[in-house]
């Protein structure tokens, strides 16, 4: 599985992509993978303020609520609107497949997340039991 | 995610085991069994069965035999329906009470012959129903209990081309056997295999009964999903199993049904025969609910009609606030692309368009109540 390199990953299953000091916020394959077919996104509103570590939303599936956390903290500056109607996109294409779009507050929070070599390391052990 | 090396609890397996692994199932711990809750997807899964067809392994199921000639007598003591309307070859849906006329656990009884009825019951209680069983009739005269639970690998195909796909499959006369009866017949080159047009998906279907050595059972499993490839067949899970009964409002021991909850609330009155002409468990009980004006309480069906999904357990509320009820079982409906749920509700907020809340995560989210089933199939004509 392919984890893009450029990302940052959390060890709930979110990826960040950072241009500057905006992030891209998604759910990594593996999280969708295992949720199944994901039927319901409830995200934060523009202009929300998020901190690292925290939850700002959920996904579901058929079967299942799943919290969503922040990798960074910072503001909402988009919405990814298509999944209100086609939350199945993330289970198409999760590494391209966007929630939001936040202003890092503070840049240096990406050091502590997972690089993609490390994420995959990490989800090798997840799926060892 | 925890690391600490704490030994699984020891997980039952059907014969199939192997084989849904190596279809690469999700597998889950239901009531101690290790079982698929999906293969290829929920939702294909679910909407395979409802276009075409489906096939699951559910040999989880317990199967009790009653023989003897005093197993008449037993059965009508022992559940609530009216067995002796039986024909040979004919099965109801019924249930085991508790003197208080709560549930025991929901079953469907076949007639295998005068003397001879097999009681199938559900997975997570195989063991407590069969001791209740010894306990309510092992002194009757002229029986013999047996527990046939481990015998058979059971098989449910399900859906419009079930069956075109089991007719490939056997000489018998699928089409003779009308629903909710079963015949005898080869099926896979087995002799005397049940065969019974029952099922818990709201399709058409059939559930067969091999025996369940491993090789024969994936052997079987194997060539239905051969002959059913042609009608696109998908191995289907837990998961969707759950989202078809769910659609059809069909009830499910430990959600809907259960030992606190009785006959009337849970809307399965008419599977009660109490003028049957003879006493069964739970039948004086049930006679003094109604004497008092009936259940306070009602199961019905929900709606949302707000953006949200009611789950299993998330509190039912009046639009105010006050909490209500509780939702028994709530999920997305594949098929009907609705958000359904099936919910407890005291008997004033229980007709049909009453809008409620569901408290989702500290938000009250607006659905409304609803005739069930949610989804009928299609009559045939006939």
């Amino acid at each position: 599985m392919a984890y893009p390199a450029a990302y940052r990953y959390t060890k709930e299953h979110e990826w960040i992509s950072v241009e500057g000091a905006v992030g891209t916020v998604g759910i990594t394959d593996y999280a969708q993978s295992s949720l199944g077919d994901i039927v319901f996104v409830d995200l934060p509103k523009v202009g929300d303020r998020l901190e690292a570590g925290k939850i700002f939303g959920s996904v579901e599936s058929v079967k299942a609520v799943s919290d969503l956390f922040s990798p960074v903290s910072g503001t909402v500056t988009a919405i990814n609107q298509e999944l209100k109607n086609a939350p199945e996109w993330i289970n198409a294409d999760a590494n391209t497949t966007w929630m939001l779009k936040l202003d890092l507050a503070n840049p240096t929070e990406l050091d502590a997340l997972l690089s993609a070599p490390q994420y995959e390391a990490f989800i090798a052990e997840e799926t060892e039991h | 995610m925890s690391t600490t090396s704490n030994p699984a609890p020891l997980l039952r397996k059907t014969a199939l085991n192997a084989t849904h692994r190596a279809l690469r199932a999700k597998m889950v711990d239901f009531g101690g069994w290790d079982m698929p809750v999906e293969y290829s997807g929920l939702i294909a899964e679910h909407l395979a069965v409802r276009t075409s067809v489906g096939l699951f392994d559910v040999s989880h199921m317990g199967d009790i035999q009653l023989r003897g000639p005093g197993s008449l007598a037993a059965v009508q003591h022992l559940c609530m329906n009216d067995a002796s309307m039986l024909a040979v070859g004919q099965a109801q849906y019924s249930a085991m009470l508790t003197p208080g006329g709560t549930f025991v656990d929901d079953v469907v009884m076949h007639k295998l012959s005068d003397n001879d009825y097999l009681i199938v019951i559900n997975a997570g209680t195989r063991e407590k129903d069969v001791a209740w069983v010894r306990k309510q009739i092992g002194s009757m005269p002229s029986i013999h209990i047996g527990d046939y639970s481990d015998y058979y690998t059971q098989l449910a195909i399900q859906g419009p081309k079930a069956e075109a796909t089991l007719a490939k499959l056997t000489d018998t006369d699928l089409s003779a056997i009308k629903n909710y009866w079963f015949t005898w017949g080869k099926v896979c080159g087995l002799y005397n295999v049940m065969i019974a047009r029952t099922g818990y998906t709201g399709e058409d279907g059939f559930e067969i009964y091999v025996p369940s050595d491993e090789p024969t059972s994936s052997r079987v499993w194997g060539e239905i999903l051969n002959a059913g490839a042609e009608f696109g067949i998908l191995p289907c899970g837990l998961g969707a199993r759950n989202t078809l009964r769910l659609e059809s409002a069909m009830a499910l021991y430990g959600h809907e049904i259960s030992d606190t909850i009785n006959v009337f609330e849970a809307g399965l009155g008419r599977y009660a025969k109490l003028d049957k002409g003879t006493d069964f468990v739970g039948r004086a009980a049930l006679a003094a609910i109604q004497a008092a004006g009936g259940p306070q309480r009602k199961l019905v069906g929900l709606e949302m009609i707000e953006r949200g999904i009611g789950r299993d357990v998330y509190p039912v509320c009046t639009l105010a606030g006050q909490r209500i009820g509780q939702i028994t079982s709530g999920s997305p409906a594949p098929f009907l692309r609705k958000n359904i749920a099936l919910a407890y509700v005291p008997v004033q907020y229980a007709a049909l368009d009453e809008v409620v809340a569901v408290e989702i995560r500290g938000q009250l989210v607006k659905a409304k109540v609803v005739a069930t089933p949610f989804y009928k199939r299609a009559k045939k004509s006939t």
